[in-house]
């Protein structure tokens, strides 16, 4: 089993209201050390097998037609997720 | 205060009394999750017309002349608010009907969108633009004073030009964004229909309310019309004057303007 993770971001030029209310949360608990936030999505895609090139194909396609919104949101990142990362969490 | 000789339910158990208004059917989809369908069905009915229940998961428009993608959270408003309805089965329907001109040669098919409708016009491409969450983040629900920006589409043609109107808003996404490139083409064309008047109630660029596609029989707004079209279920002012609690019904006339374009 391998996992495709997709990360979506909204477009910079878009006001995020959740990311600005999360960053006038954080002085709130007393940390103080960020200048913004801005909040996206990830997405993890599990592939039976190894992920092969039509796989990612398939999953880039995913990310631009149904996981994310061309007006609204970028697409920052489709890859398989390195087993470093997955190392630790539950499957 | 609705006249004693007004019911205070309208009787619809008969067809409407203009037969030729009666004629026309209307489409009413459901996805899961749509909150206003029975709500739209009964403005339809109210102005005099038809309404056809469709079903997201059917491909068959059953020949009606019109489709009202009605409010609610299709789908939960999982993913993004109409993302996932816009893939329905019967979606394909919809956007072949909306797009049929040039391609067809058949008059492309009304389509009017209310807040979840319009964003899953927006999802589906129909119109541009999409809408995100609220400025001030909560969920609201107001009457609001709407300016009739455009009464040359065919969902508008009961309204004066500029005239304004008052219909309850209740959404969280509501707020419209789009880039400058394309609000600077909706303004250029006329195809701002709605603009909010006095307050804007989510961040919504220039104003916007609703808007149309190039060719003015698809039209999106997140405002609810269909809550202001029988008196004491409506909303409780009017653009007109003074009205008596839930007896505004300025939102009547979307519906009454689909109707008189398809049978004229």
């Amino acid at each position: 089993m391998a996992r495709i993770v997709v990360d979506v971001m909204p477009k910079p030029e878009i006001l995020d209201p959740q990311g600005k209310a999360i960053a006038n949360e954080l002085p709130r608990i007393g940390l103080d050390g960020f200048a913004g936030v801005r909040q996206g999505k990830r997405f993890e895609l599990t592939v039976e097998g190894e992920p092969t090139e039509d796989v990612l194909a398939q999953a880039r396609e995913a990310a631009e037609k149904l996981l994310s919104n061309p007006v609204i949101e970028d697409v920052v990142r489709v890859a398989v997720l390195e087993e470093t990362e997955t190392q630790g969490e539950e499957n | 205060m609705p006249g004693p000789e007004t019911p205070l339910i309208a009787d619809l158990s008969a067809p409407g009394p203009d037969a030729a208004l009666a004629g026309a059917r209307i489409g009413v989809v459901t996805f899961p999750g749509t909150l206003d369908d029975r709500d739209a069905a009964r403005a339809v009915a109210l102005a005099g017309g038809t309404a056809v229940p469709l079903w997201y998961a059917d491909e068959d428009l059953q020949d009606v002349d019109a489709v009202i993608l009605p409010g609610g959270f299709s789908y939960g408003d999982y993913l993004r608010a109409g993302a996932i309805a816009r893939f329905a089965p019967i979606m394909d329907q919809v956007i072949e009907g909306a797009t049929a001109a040039g391609t067809s040669g058949s008059s492309p098919l009304p389509v009017l969108g209310i807040c979840n409708g319009f964003q899953v016009l927006t999802e589906s491409h129909l119109l541009p633009g999409s809408m995100v969450k609220n400025d001030h983040l909560k969920f609201l629900c107001r009457d609001q004073r709407l300016r009739v920006e455009n009464n040359g589409t065919v969902w508008t043609g009961e309204y004066g030009q500029g005239e304004e109107i008052v219909v309850p808003l209740k959404n969280q996404d509501g707020q419209y964004v789009a880039d400058e490139k394309t609000l600077d083409m909706l303004e250029a064309e006329g195809r701002v229909v709605f603009r909010y008047v006095g307050f804007n109630p989510n961040g919504s660029r220039r104003d916007i309310a609703g808007i149309c596609n190039a060719g003015g029989n698809v039209v999106g707004l997140m405002p609810h019309p269909e809550h202001a079209v029988e008196p004491g279920f409506g909303a409780d002012s009017s653009a007109a004057g003074e009205v008596g609690m839930r007896d505004g019904t300025d939102g009547l006339g979307l519906f009454v303007s689909v109707l008189k374009a398809l049978v004229k």
